[in-house]
């Protein structure tokens, strides 16, 4: 019984999501048919726009690069127990300071200057997320209210240096451009669109966050804390600190996921580039169930239906309904694994009756 | 220095800068409000954000199809109630996680919001004019100087705000309704073994959260313009939530906080229009985080100290 009741659980964190995305794709189906459209005609434009030609996949793939990375941001600190819902400020603060130091590497080779913009993204993010994590360590403060008030104090201070101090002349604020140096290879080019060096950047993460977490003593005792805080202090582990380091780690993924915007696509800071990254950051982390094999699965999977949307769009159905998609797919998750605890609870009961 | 003094003068010294703080804070207090009733029964309500953006979208759609912009009050509060309900019901009945479902109904709220506003006016963005809710006409007060000019043309939902936190007050803690949202709030099995039904009050106070921000929404589309565009509760929920903690979960701290944050608003705005500093554009996001700055050395216990009831955030699962 034990056993049953094991894989039962285990099955669980592929069947949840599975179940989720399927149901909220039904549902934003009807709500097409409520409307006119065919579905069938819709998802068949969604597929399109996301695999159908040699531009649909790169910029799909392109898609997915930060996504994978805030993705792994978010679910880095799941397995903390930590909601962190500002990859978003982590992420502009990554890019601006990143895309700073890029516009002063004119003079240096790109095997430093890449590099140097890499770690300059991913510490910027690392200290923006670390005041939160830092806040709730030392003072009690919940990482949820501090790191959505850091969210807007990055987006002001992005909105200003854009605007004055970092500002390039002409159109829509943004910085000027980072040195040639420090820009990514595209590897391949088809028409406007292309696929810069930043995806392999993303898949590494992949892997060197599956390590951290599932092979290093930092990434054991991060769990331990998410799991259980009291009984890890008790084990000796140090809430506080692993707390921070927590944050730190997640918060250097999105600084990274920004960096890969500038690094390999804008090439400087634009106002929107943050975008909504930081809440597609937790719809693939709670996809992926927190593993970083499936965040990277599940961050091409909403960055397919991103890219589809706007061939959607054309076929007649607006792209919001691919916030609704999202939304459902988070609220299913949310009631979901506690309807899956309680059939587990209810099994338990006839188990000791 | 000099000139910066007299320009901060020259705000204060302006009715403008006063009418247009309980304009900006008249959202903020109901919807803080909101999160006061969800979290006094000990659920953590992030929604806000949303509840208020389907609260507005309610409002202008119900004025467009009605001709009467109460009507679209009454179908803004129903949207946002439903939508309340969604998350009572995945966090009390199913004991969801209350920040991961609250989440998901910004994203909803987002997403219907936007796709309907298509649908319905058959272009993003935002929607044609609608009829607001007329403004209130104070008589011969108008001509009164200066206070005449803070409160001339106000919405009534303006006063309804500051009535709705005296009513919160004293149904919160002067009611046995009240007593019992805060014992479920700080400790649920013990009014749970005292006969308080758990679930009925936890349903009371997110449902109650529903009426109050989706209202608070509502005063942002049809209050004074009467249109609603894509997104327009533009983390006013997030800030709604920062001035309930600010204030300590009650409503009259919520209230005091958030006229603190509407303040801060106008006064940006206002140092911006006067003309004896002439300001570059780029200095409005410099007082912009103000608030949020403040919120984070709140919660961070750096100056003074909020406290949560005990019991938020946690579901409650009956044995």
């Amino acid at each position: 019984m034990a056993n049953d009741l094991k894989k039962f659980y285990m099955n669980d964190k592929i069947i949840v999501p599975v179940i989720s995305v399927i149901t909220s794709l039904f549902i934003a189906a009807i709500v097409m048919i409520m409307i006119g459209k065919n579905p069938f005609i819709a998802y068949g434009a969604l597929i399109y726009g996301a695999f159908g030609t040699k531009g649909a996949l790169i910029n799909n793939l392109m898609k997915a690069t930060p996504l994978i990375l805030t993705g792994l941001s978010v679910g880095v600190g799941f397995r903390a127990g930590l909601f962190n819902i500002g990859a978003n400020g982590q992420l502009i603060i990554g890019a601006i300071l990143s895309t700073y130091v890029g516009t002063k590497m004119i003079a240096y080779p790109f095997y430093l200057s890449i590099p140097i913009m890499i770690v300059t993204g991913m510490l910027g993010g690392a200290l923006w997320a670390s005041i939160a994590g830092w806040l709730k360590a030392a003072r009690g403060a919940h990482e949820v209210i501090t790191t959505i008030m850091l969210n807007y104090v990055a987006i002001f201070i992005a909105n200003y240096v854009v605007n004055g101090p970092f500002q390039a002349p002409g159109g829509v604020p943004k910085s000027p451009k980072i040195a040639y140096s420090a820009r990514f290879p595209n590897l391949i080019t088809s028409g406007a669109t292309w696929l810069s060096a930043g995806i392999f950047v993303a898949l590494a993460a992949v892997v060197v966050v599956y390590i951290l977490i599932e092979k290093t003593k930092t990434g054991y005792e991060i769990k331990a804390v998410g799991f259980n805080p009291y009984a890890a202090e008790y084990g000796g582990i140090s809430i506080g600190r692993n707390t921070v380091m927590a944050m730190a780690i997640s918060g250097a993924l999105a600084g990274l996921a920004g960096t890969m915007q500038v690094m390999g696509l804008y090439y400087r800071y634009l106002g929107a580039l943050g975008g909504s990254m930081g809440f597609d950051g937790i719809t693939i982390a709670l996809i992926g169930q927190n593993n970083p094999i499936g965040i990277a699965f599940a961050a091409f999977l909403i960055s397919s239906i991103r890219a589809g949307s706007n061939q959607m769009q054309i076929a007649g159905v607006s792209k919001n309904i691919v916030i609704i998609i999202q939304g459902i797919i988070i609220f299913l998750v949310a009631t979901n694994r506690l309807v899956k605890t309680l059939m587990f609870w209810k099994r338990k009961e006839v188990e000791e009756a | 220095m000099n000139a910066w003094i007299q320009a901060i003068i020259s705000v204060f010294a302006n009715p403008i800068f006063y009418k247009s703080t309980l304009n900006q804070s008249t959202p903020l207090i109901l919807a803080a409000l909101g999160g006061v009733y969800s979290e006094t029964t000990g659920v953590v309500n992030i929604a806000l954000e949303g509840i208020m953006l389907i609260g507005a979208f309610g409002g202008v759609v119900g004025s467009y199809f009605t001709g009467n912009p109460w009507y679209g009050l009454a179908l803004g509060i129903l949207l946002g109630v439903a939508m309340a309900a969604l998350h009572a019901w995945a966090t009390i009945r199913y004991a969801g996680d209350q920040i991961i479902s609250g989440t998901a109904l910004i994203l909803l709220a987002q997403g219907i919001t936007g796709f309907s506003l298509v649908e319905l006016f058959g272009k993003p963005g935002s929607t044609d004019l609608v009829r607001s809710i007329p403004l209130v006409n104070l008589g011969s007060f108008e001509n009164v100087p200066f206070f005449g000019r803070i409160f001339s043309s106000l919405s009534p939902l303006v006063y309804i705000a500051f009535a709705s936190v005296a009513f919160s007050w004293f149904l919160i803690y002067k009611t046995r309704l009240g007593l019992r949202m805060r014992s479920v709030g700080n400790n649920p099995e013990a009014a749970d073994t005292l006969g308080v039904n758990v679930y009925n009050i936890r349903y009371f106070g997110v449902l109650m959260s529903g009426v109050f921000a989706s209202l608070g929404g509502a005063f942002l589309s049809i209050g004074e313009l009467g249109q609603f565009t894509e997104n327009m509760s533009n983390g006013r929920g997030f800030i709604a939530l920062a001035a309930m903690i600010i204030g300590n979960w009650s409503p009259t701290g919520a209230m005091w906080a958030a006229i603190l944050f509407g303040a801060a608003s106008a006064f940006n705005d206002q140092l911006q229009s006067q003309g004896i500093l002439h300001l570059a554009t780029n200095t409005q996001y410099l007082f912009g985080m103000i608030p949020y700055i403040i919120t984070l050395i709140v919660v961070g216990g750096l100056v003074g100290r909020s406290r949560a009831p005990s019991a938020d955030g946690i579901p409650y699962i009956k044995d």
